[in-house]
């Protein structure tokens, strides 16, 4: 089935908040996309609506985490990493502070609403953030069990969701385990590492290659032993993100590889350090390069 | 309240503040000897904070939005005998007394700021907290004239005010200096009693360096409901130091050895 990743959070949310009663919930002025607006059915008391102001919102959810009470805030990706971002860094990461900032329309299959509301830096932004955990689940079932994860961590979080309806890759019975990189397919020279909805398309890409296929989701406290041994046992590395190339998944690889001495390549299949454009996500996500049909095209050269 | 005695701390924690800025070379004595009656007061008289709550986010909390001024923070954490630290260790390599106020390092900062405007906003989230566990605990701002030029001092008053957070009191210290100059001079923030009342809060104004003028605006705030109060405080940067009093060129800059000794000459009894 497909799904989006950001109705498994709402629905995820919904059930949170009425478990937990010290949870509650934050949005400005997108409920209804961002789907927190499933947890406001579920506990109106609890939610709260910023305006379209996220940088108060992320102020306020620090206020609240001072007080006790665990934090999520939704906007955008745009709005919550960029606009928000230096609230983030002192009154939230600095303090550490228990927020978990799930932004939804992250990447390029935002679609219609073009560059302006395209993030392709946030994983890169929130990455560099001392005390910042990072989570980018590729389907309903791994964004669900995300979420849940987060609420249990003591500390910000950002979790990364998409507009998009994903196939699953996963299923209600499957044990997540965060703080390991996941190998979903084994194959021989080529390792494509991948995140989020680019999971689904190295998946398909390496039914042609022969290719081992990684889900990283944690992309921060990253699995590095476990991506040093992929690297050590495949000729070739890429790393498949609907992020810009720099910051985001291909530099957390190439980061782990350069403090060591393996010498096997790793290659980008991202977003060239451009903003995107105006279309259907289908076609966007096409023109740009984020597609079993370019990975394939990249690894056979 | 015994005015003398009030007097008397602030005396204390104008010394110490002059004194850290001094040892360390480095530190902001303007903003911090200007808003030292206020703090004063919050911790001698308004808030209930003692040795035996101060580790617990149940009780009265203070967010000092004007990080800068940790000084201040320190000084009178220090004198209500919350804080045993080495004050010489202010801005000092291994300190937990940083230049701008760790939440985590010293229990009493109820907040981590340092960026202005946003402790505003993180006041506005714990009030809002407050209401959610139903009790009756306040939580003050205090918060610089030239901060409230960022754009999130009205962002969060505007959230303040929707919620109706009548448990929080945002004090705006308008002593008029900013580190450019002049806040009229630099980019116009004023007035500033008119803008929080068009954001639908209570105001009222006070001496900010005046302890009965001080009260009176405390308890209007006691007053209010539904709605959060705003107290315009009118204080004089520097304040107690007569070099210092009403100069930008001290927001941010240390004293030699010959002014501190003279601001220490000043600061040596009650007016």
């Amino acid at each position: 089935m497909a799904q989006e990743t950001r109705n498994a959070y709402g629905i995820k949310l919904a059930e949170l908040v009425e478990k937990n009663k010290n949870i509650v919930v934050l949005d400005a002025d997108l409920t209804k996309s961002t789907k927190t607006i499933e947890a406001k059915k579920a506990a109106p008391e609890r939610h709260f609506n910023a305006g379209i102001a996220e940088a108060n919102m992320m102020g306020m959810a620090a206020g609240l985490a001072a007080s006790g009470k665990i934090a999520f805030a939704s906007s955008f990706a745009v709005f919550a990493a960029g606009r928000a971002f230096e609230i983030i860094r002192n009154s939230i990461c600095y303090p550490h502070l228990n927020v978990k900032v799930c932004a939804t329309h992250a990447g390029l299959s935002v679609g219609e609403d073009g560059a302006s509301h395209q993030s392709v830096e946030d994983v890169g932004i929130m990455r560099t953030l001392p005390n910042m955990q990072v989570f980018v689940p590729c389907d309903q079932y791994e964004a669900a069990a995300v979420v849940e994860h987060v609420a249990n961590i003591d500390g910000p979080c950002y979790v990364r969701l998409g507009r998009g309806k994903v196939e699953d890759v996963y299923n209600e019975d499957t044990k997540f385990d965060f703080t390991k990189i996941d190998v979903l397919r084994k194959g021989n020279k080529v390792v494509l590492f991948a995140m989020g909805l680019m999971v689904q398309e190295a998946l398909k890409a390496a039914e042609e290659l022969d290719a081992t296929v990684v889900n990283v989701s944690t992309l921060k406290p990253l699995d590095e032993e476990g991506i040093k041994e992929l690297l050590r046992t495949h000729e070739k590395a890429y790393a498949c993100e609907e992020h810009s190339i720099i910051g985001g998944l291909f530099s957390a690889i190439s980061e782990v590889k350069a403090k060591t001495d393996i010498t096997t390549p790793v290659y980008p299949i991202g977003i060239n350090d451009t903003f995107g454009e105006s279309g259907k996500a289908k076609d966007v996500l096409k023109k740009y390069g984020l597609t079993a049909e370019h990975i394939l095209e990249v690894v056979k050269g | 309240m015994d005015v003398n005695n009030l007097k008397s701390h602030a005396l204390n924690i104008r010394r110490n503040i002059v004194q850290m800025v001094y040892d360390a070379q480095s530190g902001h004595p303007g903003g911090s000897l200007g808003c030292a009656d206020i703090l004063t007061y919050l911790y001698f008289e308004q808030m209930n904070i003692d040795k035996d709550n101060v580790g617990s986010t149940d009780r009265d909390r203070f967010v000092l939005s004007k990080g800068h001024c940790s000084p201040a923070l320190y000084a009178v954490l220090h004198e209500k005998g919350l804080l045993d630290d080495d004050l010489s260790s202010f801005r000092q390599i291994d300190s937990r007394l940083q230049g701008h106020p760790n939440m985590n390092y010293v229990e009493g900062v109820d907040m981590s700021t340092g960026s202005l405007g946003q402790g505003v906003s993180t006041a506005v989230g714990m009030a809002i907290a407050n209401k959610l566990d139903g009790n009756d605990n306040k939580v003050y701002a205090l918060v610089g004239d030239g901060e409230s030029e960022e754009g999130i001092v009205w962002e969060a008053l505007m959230a303040a005010a929707h919620y109706k957070l009548d448990n929080l009191c945002v004090i705006f210290d308008l002593n008029h200096l900013q580190i450019d100059g002049d806040v009229e001079d630099v980019i116009g923030p004023l007035p500033l009693a008119d803008k929080a009342r068009a954001f639908n809060a209570k105001v009222t104004e006070c001496d900010g360096n005046d302890f009965e003028s001080i009260k009176e605006a405390f308890e209007f705030f006691k007053d209010q409901k539904d709605a959060p109060t705003v107290i315009v405080a009118n204080t004089v940067k520097g304040k107690g130091v007569s070099f210092m009093e009403n100069n930008y060129a001290w927001h941010g800059s240390a004293p030699n050895q010959e002014q501190y000794e003279q601001a220490m000459q000043e600061l040596k009894e009650v007016d």
